[in-house]
């Protein structure tokens, strides 16, 4: 166990509810983050994957209790749970276009001293493409860039929200690389769509469904469990939900 | 062709003062998505404080002439960053109330302005060599304009420098794309709203000497005057775009003065066609991109 942590969990949700504009999009969700390896949140699209994420985070509207660590985090602002260690990857990358690579990552940096040779190592490309514009990069590039920024800092846990998502599969590949030298580092809270990817990285699983989670447990039971997952996901594990490759590097 | 280059550069002199009123707007409303109608009152009240500096000392030295300015661009910061504290950041994403709120404080402002220094215009002096011309290739140049130009491109290059190679900057330029984003990457975000609103504030306040100087006089609706072309420079412009605030301003001025000369005095009808038409043209701005 880690310092801090409650049970093993380095984070951990109770009963969190969220909404945007009135509409409910997360309803009383429990879970826990062990501190260690990779935690997969699976779930049809639409399920509040992303929204528990965003409501983690403080983005959006939200109640609940949440502890990072055994230290509630619910009620500080949401770039104060970020400087208290939580890193985040977005659905959709969301870099600043109009910034440069290394204005990015500059950007990102919290810490005197941040991890900048991992980064490197991970990413070699980003270091060749310092200073290009973040807009100009291909998807791929753009989705390592996203992650670089979440794994410059020593945070203790990242949220990364679907890495895979219309990216070619030697991108999928790298990215799947990256994540899981990070889990060496840092616990990861992964939305993800691709089970595949899941397969590879992940050690539990948490399937939402309807706002709230119905199924917890290890990754690979869920993965092998075909009725569980068409029930629950309505896919089969040999067809990856959701896993659009159409876009090159 | 002396009256071609008296027309051309009175214009660029003109629109090198709405841009020191209009960059601040672009920036507060390209990151904020404030429409800060009070921003005239920044200017106003700028002038005044300018004014009354010079006159306490001796209005015709340089010194006094630069310290004015100095002080215009400090109480412009000031009151702005006050603004900013007390009024737009508890009313922060509501944006109806935070535009009734500086419409307010524009109102009160002049009604305050009014009460201190009364309605008429005060007559100021400055430094003789302000108020003589120059010759360019036959065509007078009255001297204002030259320091109007020397101002708005000195703001314009720090502005430049600020956004480009300081953390500030960076954290503007990147609020002003995706303002969520950039607190998901930890960074308190309400404090760069402050630092804009202080530096938008101080090139109004600047801008308030130097318009002063522009017209001769102080007056409590100097600011609401130049507020006008600033907000249809920033449009034009594209808001949130400084490079756009920055052309505008000149194509505004210069467009405006051609029209009062050759057009018999339509300058201010012929900015507002011009205005309609990148409008329906290019409704993000000539630099600006669409929502």
């Amino acid at each position: 166990m880690s310092d801090g942590t409650t049970d093993g969990s380095i984070l951990t949700v109770q009963n969190l509810s969220a909404s945007i504009n009135g509409q409910q999009v997360v309803e009383d969700v429990s879970l826990s983050v062990p501190a260690t390896g990779i935690t997969a949140v699976l779930g049809r699209n639409g399920v509040g994957k992303t929204s528990t994420l965003r409501a983690i985070l403080g983005l959006i509207s939200r109640s609940g209790e949440i502890r990072l660590a055994g230290e509630r985090i619910d009620g500080l602002r949401t770039h104060r749970i970020v400087q208290s260690g939580v890193g985040y990857v977005p659905e959709d990358r969301e870099v600043f276009a109009r910034l440069t690579v290394a204005e990015n990552l500059a950007l990102a940096e919290r810490q005197r001293e941040p991890a900048r040779e991992l980064v490197n190592e991970l990413f070699p490309d980003l270091v060749q493409r310092r200073n290009q514009m973040a807009g100009t990069l291909s998807g791929g590039q753009q989705q390592m860039l996203s992650v670089a920024r979440a794994l410059i800092n020593d945070n203790r846990i990242l949220l990364v929200d679907e890495p895979t998502k219309g990216l070619a599969p030697k991108i999928v590949a790298d990215v799947t690389i990256a994540l899981r030298r990070a889990a060496e580092k840092v616990p990861i809270l992964l939305v993800e769509q691709n089970l595949e990817v899941v397969r590879q990285l992940a050690g539990d699983a948490i399937v939402i469904s309807g706002g709230r989670v119905v199924h917890t447990g290890r990754a690979v039971e869920f993965l092998d469990d075909e009725a569980l997952i068409k029930r629950l996901l309505g896919v089969y594990a040999e067809a990856p939900a959701g896993n659009g490759s159409e876009e090159s590097a | 062709m002396s009256s071609l280059i008296l027309v051309t550069l009175t214009g660029i002199g003109l629109g090198a003062l709405y841009f020191l009123v209009a960059s601040g707007l672009s920036l507060i409303y390209g990151l904020m998505h404030v429409l800060n109608f009070a921003h005239g009152a920044f200017l106003t009240f700028g002038a005044f404080i300018g004014w009354e500096v010079a006159r306490r000392l001796d209005s015709e030295s340089w010194w006094v002439f630069a310290l004015s300015i100095l002080v215009g661009g400090v109480v412009g910061a000031a009151v702005a960053s006050l603004t900013e504290l007390a009024l737009i950041r508890p009313l922060y994403d509501r944006h109806i109330e935070q535009v009734l709120v500086t419409v307010g404080l524009a109102l009160a402002a002049v009604a305050l302005f009014e009460g201190i220094w009364g309605a008429d215009p005060i007559y100021i002096a400055g430094p003789a060599w302000l108020k003589q011309t120059t010759d360019v290739f036959g065509a007078s140049i009255p001297n204002t304009y030259w320091v109007l130009m020397g101002a708005a491109t000195a703001l314009l290059v720090s502005l430049v420098f600020f956004l480009r190679y300081t953390r500030y900057g960076i954290i503007i330029r990147a609020g002003v794309e995706n303002r969520p984003m950039v607190t998901a990457l930890g960074i308190d975000v309400r404090r760069a709203f402050t630092v804009v609103f202080a530096i938008g504030g101080s090139a109004a306040g600047v801008g308030g000497v130097l318009a002063a100087h522009y017209t001769g006089y102080v007056s409590p609706h100097l600011g609401s005057t130049l507020l006008i072309f600033a907000f249809i420079v920033t449009v034009i412009g594209g808001v949130g775009s400084l490079t756009g605030a920055a052309v505008a301003s000149v194509l505004v001025a210069v467009l405006q003065q051609f029209a009062n000369y050759y057009l018999n005095g339509t300058g201010d009808f012929i900015v507002v066609i011009l205005l309609a038409a990148v409008l329906l043209v290019r409704p993000a701005g000539l630099i600006g991109r669409r929502a």
